[in-house]
């Protein structure tokens, strides 16, 4: 560390050359900082899954619903601590490019999901309403929608019975905040009675979207899970009974491999950053080879040279890195922001910040290290003539 | 004094390089190749051209000298134009495959204010009233040239991850063949209708796991026999078809997701559109399967090309840079080069010339190297994603003739980018210090 002063005039010995560097550096950090977090989110199935949950849907396919007399059959099974279960509802509001996520829920299923941040006097409201609908803070924000205000939708799926047209109207009794910037994602939904749902839709009553269970113990989840899904073997509504978080992937997957984009392009950015980095480092070693040689002559080792260079090396990456880094988590909330909620960018998470740092000393690492040992190999009475 | 007039020619440098970038994008591309004939002219005529040819030919010819620091720019840009490239040749192709799977002579039929079939419901009532509509073709015996469809959802090994995915089924009817004369059997038969027997597209075969003619399928606990592969060229080879009668049945429905005819004339859309929409039995919404795939692509394409060029042009950023970075270093190493051509009456003009071209000729060779690589992966590789009826849609990466061009467009803007600055000041440099300068 002592030498961090001497790195640091290195660096400075071309301010343009560094600058420039470090900028490029920069571009390649707040890449990374922004895609890595797509990446994790898609990989992890959400940051929210809890590890007590899990989620019990038609074997078949995901349009199939159950019967709603499975629910106190799976509610009897050993190991489930509470249950509840939805359905998806879907619709827009006043444009088709509006859409919204609707949920029908059934009572409970804020017991069970505690994530939302819906308050007691909410939850009472909601309670006591029958057309009622609890909405997320940023959906509402986006709309400019007031609690008290009534809710036309088009529901994407089901009619009215009593008009046979898919026009609903809702109440709006509570608008919840969700508690941190993880569960952010959950305030654009809209969430309605599955009592009322499964009266008023035209399609008939009696079937449920998918349960969810709390096990618990998590640890014999596996077991639980068995035993749901042997409730209904070998009927015409098989289950699959699988951990929320495996559940919540299976759709991150469908919409395609974005783990491997994402991986391929950080790839490329950095195999160029590489080059680049290399390239500017060579040069400025090449360039001070007679003041190298100097050091050494007043004594100083040929390790503590190696160490010198490489120190620069990475100095100079993690400058830049951390400055994109930063960036990229000073964006991240206002690009979520401006998208109105369209588009909603995963915070940089601790994790992200790990492998960042890691990758930024690799990288300034492998850079380094022929430029390091070329400045360790020196021979002084050669360097100093100009040989 | 001094330094206001330097902030003034940055100022005016930066605007106009913005000014160009904006030119740039817009031109077309004959514009451009005028241009370059000018710049062929003009170097080929007038003295400064000449002047200019000949230092950039020195540069050229002492390009291999600084190998490593050049390919910092063509490798470096050829990393931006192969990340811009495929992924516009993503939702290119997303949006052909959808687009192309809708035409001017078909209209499907939906429940008013569906926006996707899964979505939709139709009775059986409806679906006949919609087959007497006028303006449908009609075949030889007078029946009206329509299919009533059912389309349901079920989950299929997906081969690249291992997972399930949706996968869309189709149940058809009898004049399927009559609707979309583009649904060719190209492998075993035909299902037959009454029988658990389907066929299944040539894309959803690539990427789904079983689904080989002779395999059976299990749909909702029932066993269905696979008879044949159809190729369609559009959206549709990503689903299995069967008959829309054994289909409800499987799934225990009474009625139809949506009706899709084939019209008289185009023309006649507008009569059959008006005779649904004032018929009181009914509420539904026509339209020409042309709007109606090309809407679904829109806007998953869009978001695909909006982010493809907000991770390319932040790639790019740091490509300038890196350009910057080599051009200046460049020049340093010919300080002395160039003061001993300015000192023998050479002008600042073709200075300036040499060191732009310099970095838009390596930009070039970055951009079409990029363009080769992006071509080399991805051209025509099959991939799928979850589309607008909650269920795969398999469609190719394209990399068309014409993002061949935006990409080396957008090199050839950073190697103009990368080249200005340091050129400015090789051209500006005091003579006579470089000269004594080592």
């Amino acid at each position: 560390m002592k030498y961090l002063h001497l790195a640091w005039a290195g660096l400075m010995r071309r301010k343009t050359r560094t600058v420039l560097t470090i900028l490029s550096v920069l571009a390649a950090f707040l890449l990374f900082g922004l895609l890595d977090g797509v990446r994790a989110a898609f990989n992890a199935g959400g940051t929210l899954a809890g590890v007590d949950r899990m989620v019990v849907s038609s074997r078949f396919s995901i349009i199939q619903p159950l019967p709603e007399s499975l629910i106190t059959r799976v509610q009897a099974t050993p190991g489930v601590r509470k249950l509840t279960w939805a359905n998806w509802f879907g619709g827009y509001y006043q444009e088709p490019k509006n859409q919204l996520i609707i949920f029908a829920v059934a009572p409970g299923y804020f017991d069970v999901y505690q994530d939302y941040g819906v308050t007691a006097s909410q939850l009472d409201a909601f309670k006591r309403s029958r057309t009622g609908v609890l909405v997320g803070a940023a959906l509402a924000n986006r709309f400019g929608w007031k609690v008290g205000d009534k809710l036309p939708v088009m529901g994407s799926i089901f009619p009215n019975k009593a008009t046979g047209e898919t026009t609903w109207a809702f109440d709006i009794v509570g608008i919840y905040q969700a508690p941190n910037a993880k569960s952010r994602a959950l305030e654009q939904q809209v969430m309605l009675h599955w009592k009322y749902f499964d009266e008023a839709n035209a399609y008939g009553s009696g079937n449920v979207g998918w349960i969810v269970v709390q096990v618990a113990d998590p640890g014999s989840s596996a077991k639980v899970a068995q035993a749901i899904d042997a409730l209904s073997a070998n009927s015409d509504h098989e289950t699959k009974t699988q951990t929320e978080q495996d559940f919540n992937l299976s759709f991150a997957k469908q919409i395609g491999d974005i783990g491997l984009i994402v991986t391929a392009i950080i790839g490329a950015v950095f195999f160029t950053l590489m080059l680049l980095t290399g390239n500017t480092m060579a040069q400025a070693v090449r360039e001070r080879i007679p003041e190298l040689a100097t050091l050494k002559t007043l004594g100083f080792t040929d390790r503590s040279v190696l160490v010198l260079v490489f120190l620069e090396s990475v100095l100079l990456i993690v400058i830049g890195g951390v400055l994109g880094m930063a960036l990229a988590s000073v964006l991240t909330p206002i690009v979520s922001a401006a998208s109105g909620g369209m588009l909603e960018l995963p915070p940089i998470g601790p994790a992200s910040w790990a492998v960042g740092l890691a990758l930024m000393v690799a990288v300034g690492a492998i850079v380094g290290v022929l430029p390091a040992l070329r400045a360790m190999r020196l021979r002084i009475v050669d360097a100093l003539a100009g040989r | 004094m001094h330094r206001l007039r330097a902030l003034l020619r940055n100022l005016a440098l930066l605007a106009a390089v913005v000014a160009s970038l904006a030119i740039w994008v817009w031109v077309p591309a004959i514009v451009l190749l005028g241009g370059l004939l000018v710049l062929g002219l003009w170097m080929a005529t007038t003295r400064l051209g000449q002047q200019a040819a000949a230092v950039s030919w020195v540069g050229i010819l002492t390009l291999p000298q600084r190998i490593g620091a050049s390919s910092v720019i063509v490798i470096g840009i050829a990393g931006v134009v192969a990340v811009l490239v495929a992924l516009l040749a993503l939702g290119g192709g997303l949006a052909q495959t959808l687009r192309g799977t809708g035409n001017a002579n078909t209209a499907i039929v939906l429940r008013g204010g569906a926006t996707a079939e899964l979505d939709s419901g139709l009775s059986r009532e409806d679906a006949t009233l919609i087959l007497q509509a006028p303006g449908i073709a009609r075949d030889p015996e007078g029946r009206a040239l329509g299919t009533a469809e059912v389309v349901v959802v079920t989950n299929i090994t997906k081969k690249s991850s291992g997972t399930e995915a949706n996968v869309e089924i189709r149940g058809v009817g009898p004049q399927v063949w009559a609707v979309r004369p583009n649904l060719k059997i190209i492998d075993g038969r035909a299902f037959k209708p009454g029988l658990r027997e389907m066929i299944v597209g040539k894309g959803a075969r690539e990427q789904f796991a079983g689904l080989e003619p002779g395999t059976t399928l299990n749909l909702n606990a029932q066993q269905w026999q696979i008879v044949g592969v159809f190729s369609s060229g559009d959206a549709h080879e990503s689903e299995l078809i069967g008959d829309s009668e054994t289909v409800a049945s499987a799934y225990r429905r009474n009625g139809f997701q949506s009706v899709t005819v084939r019209l008289a004339t185009p023309q006649s859309f507008d009569a059959f559109k008006a005779a649904l929409k004032s018929d009181p039995r009914l509420k539904v919404d026509a339209r020409t399967t042309r709007d109606y795939y090309s809407a679904q692509s829109e806007q998953l394409s869009k978001v695909i090309r909006i982010v493809g060029i907000v991770i390319a042009a932040i790639m790019a950023v740091g490509a300038v840079f890196g350009a910057l970075n080599t051009m200046y270093a460049a020049i340093n190493a010919r300080a002395r080069e160039v003061a001993t051509l300015r000192a023998i009456g050479f002008g600042p003009t073709p200075v300036l010339v040499s060191v732009v071209l310099e970095a838009m000729l390596l930009a070039l060779l970055g951009g079409a190297l990029g363009a080769a690589v992006a071509w080399l992966i991805f051209h025509d590789y099959a991939v799928s994603t979850l589309g607008a009826n909650f269920s795969q849609v398999v469609f190719r990466f394209d990399v068309s003739p014409a993002l061949i061009g935006t990409g080396v467009r957008w090199a050839l803007a950073i190697g103009l980018i990368g080249g200005l600055a340091p050129a400015i000041r090789a051209a500006s440099l005091p003579v006579t210090t470089a000269l004594r300068e080592s």
